[in-house]
């Protein structure tokens, strides 16, 4: 929710299909990816107690989003990226279920299209 | 171990493996028996879904998410029969005067790339898309570069009968693409060459390849043409086609006496950020085709820029950041214009391709402060004409924070900063993958000669992008056909001489 704010807007179908997306983008991925992503999760729910004296999961709203964007410019790279794929396995989750593209209006469809006047004058 | 025995094998079929199919398949008839390997399946159009989570897996090796070896850069490349080029936009541009002149590779001349370039381009129906077929995601691309005063020209690109789904990159379900599944390796089928997907290349050695083919066990895709199982394929040539990653990968994980020791350097790949900017009112963006237009100031400061559209986990990976700024900016999607911006970098000596203990790609690649500074210059083009064509506000991954509002156009070079620019941060992608056997004069500077012909091995020749001995600085699907062109000529000139 941090991370997409929408997902806390998810039922218990659209976690279902969120986890489903997300298992089928590792399925093709060697275990070690796993047992780093199981690892970083354990790290970042730990780590705000150096700060805060909670864990992640303890945290209000506002001071996760803080945290998080600490570790996003950590001066260390292996946190950087961690971060980095860990909101990119989220974005995945989310934005990858066939009904977050009708929720934002994407429009591509394999009927093509048919283009029609445009607003946008001057192009050539 | 089954063993079988061609005068020419082609691994990979892709830009360069497919035309070299076409190109020699008339030698069929006189007895010349070619095999292609490609390591992906055939994937039919109308198994092509558009849908992305569904896609991605089926036709790019790690679902188009392959990691530099430090995580800080995606590589996309196909995984399918026809490579890469089932799954770009069609863009075809002739080779750069200026990039080949500067290669200086010794019977590499610009004109006769040109020509075989040419060639291709009539034969794959390139051509300019008419006005009326132009989106406004594109036309406001044009229209902003005009207004900030940058030359926006027209891509030309490989369709015929395209109906605009903007599904390029997830394979076409019209078969609008004349990529070489559609055109080439269909000649060369026709014409006898035989073809086996699903085969993998596992090592060469001299006159001869290993290749494990797979059983289909789920997902898209025909079976493979041949039994499941291990095989050992004699040839007098062998053609390596298997792109820039899968080319060196493959020559590094066999066993080859006296290979050139530069195999694996001198990889490039146009380090790429998407940028999008919001307007006012919905545009027609993710319908017609993604990519018309593009920005070329290679020479001057070393970038491209192109137009571009992707699907929603893709824009979303691709924004910088979290939380409700990014969310804010994916709800806008009917609202975002799209620009990629393409940073034409130089060959390095810590850029290259290596193998892990397993035999498996690893590309190591660093980011050089010239790279860095003409990603930055490139999204402070991008900046501009996306404020110049009436954008609200606009996304800079190297701006901190990321967003900046109309309000800011004035501030773009403080704004978006080399500083900014934090590996591991922000999204980086390639797929303009290249080097790694680069064409050279001798073993000392280069893995082949002008031929593709890897140095002290003339049964061994490269095929595709690898052979660039730097960055071609424009798009290089043509560019390889034509090297691929030469390649054949060669085998076509020598294979009478060539024994098994």
């Amino acid at each position: 929710m941090t991370v997409v704010p929408e997902a806390a807007g998810l039922d218990v179908a659209g976690w279902d299909e969120f986890d489903r997306v997300v298992e089928n983008g590792l399925a093709s991925r060697p275990p070690s990816i796993r047992r780093q992503l199981r690892f970083l999760v354990r790290l970042l729910d730990v780590l705000p107690l150096l700060r805060y004296g909670r864990t992640f999961r303890a945290l209000d709203a506002e001071s996760r989003t803080r945290f998080l964007r600490a570790i996003q410019d950590a001066p260390l790279l292996l946190l950087r990226r961690g971060f980095w794929g860990l909101r990119t396995l989220v974005f995945m989750g989310y934005y990858g279920r066939a009904s977050a593209a009708a929720e934002i209006g994407y429009r591509a469809d394999l009927r093509g299209w048919a283009p029609g006047p445009s607003e946008v004058e001057g192009a050539r | 171990m089954i063993e079988k025995t061609y005068d020419v094998v082609i691994i990979g079929s892709g830009a360069g493996g497919g035309t070299v199919a076409q190109e020699l398949a008339p030698l069929v008839d006189d007895g010349l028996k070619v095999l292609v390997v490609e390591q992906g399946p055939r994937i039919a159009d109308d198994e092509c879904t558009g849908v992305e989570m569904d896609m991605a897996p089926a036709l790019y090796q790690d679902d188009g998410g392959f990691l530099t070896a430090d995580g800080t850069m995606t590589l996309a490349f196909g995984r399918v029969f026809g490579g890469s080029t089932f799954v770009y936009t069609g863009t075809s541009m002739q080779p750069p005067a200026r990039v080949i002149r500067k290669w200086d590779v010794p019977g590499l001349d610009h004109s006769d790339l040109d020509a075989r370039a040419k060639k291709f381009a009539a034969q794959n129906n390139v051509h300019l898309l008419s006005d009326d077929l132009l989106n406004d995601n594109n036309k406001l691309f044009a229209l902003g570069a005009s207004r900030a005063g940058y030359v926006a020209e027209q891509f030309p690109i490989n369709v015929r009968g395209c109906t605009g789904t903007s599904l390029c990159n997830l394979g076409c379900h019209n078969g609008a693409k004349q990529g070489t599944h559609r055109v080439q390796l269909p000649n060369a089928e026709r014409g006898g060459v035989e073809v086996v997907t699903r085969a993998e290349a596992l090592r060469i050695d001299t006159r001869s390849v290993d290749v494990r083919v797979s059983e289909k066990t789920n997902g898209k895709g025909a079976p493979s043409e041949w039994e499941a199982g291990e095989y050992r394929l004699h040839a007098k040539t062998i053609v390596l086609a298997a792109g820039a990653i899968g080319t060196p990968a493959l020559l590094l994980r066999s066993s080859l006496t006296w290979m050139p020791w530069r195999v694996g350097e001198g990889f490039t790949c146009h380090p790429a950020h998407i940028l999008a900017a919001e307007h006012p009112h919905a545009i027609t963006n993710d319908v017609g085709h993604p990519k018309s237009f593009f920005v070329d100031r290679a020479e001057d400061e070393g970038f491209v820029l192109e137009t571009c559209m992707y699907f929603p986990f893709t824009t979303a990976k691709n924004l910088a950041g979290f939380g409700e700024p990014h969310s804010t900016l994916m709800r806008a999607f009917p609202r975002l214009q799209m620009i990629l911006v393409l940073a034409c970098d130089k060959a390095v000596p810590e850029n290259r391709v290596t193998v892990d203990r397993d035999g498996k790609p690893r590309v190591h690649y660093r980011f050089t402060p010239e790279t860095i500074e003409s990603l930055v210059r490139a999204t402070r083009a991008s900046a501009r004409i996306f404020f110049a064509a009436g954008a609200t506000r606009v996304h800079a991954p190297s701006a901190d924070p990321p967003l900046l509002e109309a309000s800011d156009a004035d501030a773009i070079d403080e704004r978006i900063d080399a500083r900014h620019f934090r590996p591991g941060k922000i999204s980086v992608s390639a797929a303009h993958l290249m080097g790694g056997c680069g064409m050279g004069r001798f073993p000392g500077d280069s893995v082949t000669d002008s031929r593709g012909i890897v140095h002290g091995k003339p049964w061994l020749r490269v095929a595709d992008a690898s052979l660039f001995p730097d960055s071609l600085e424009i798009n290089p699907y043509l560019t390889i056909m034509a090297l691929a062109d030469r390649v054949a000529e060669g085998i076509r000139t020598d294979i009478g001489a060539m024994t098994c």
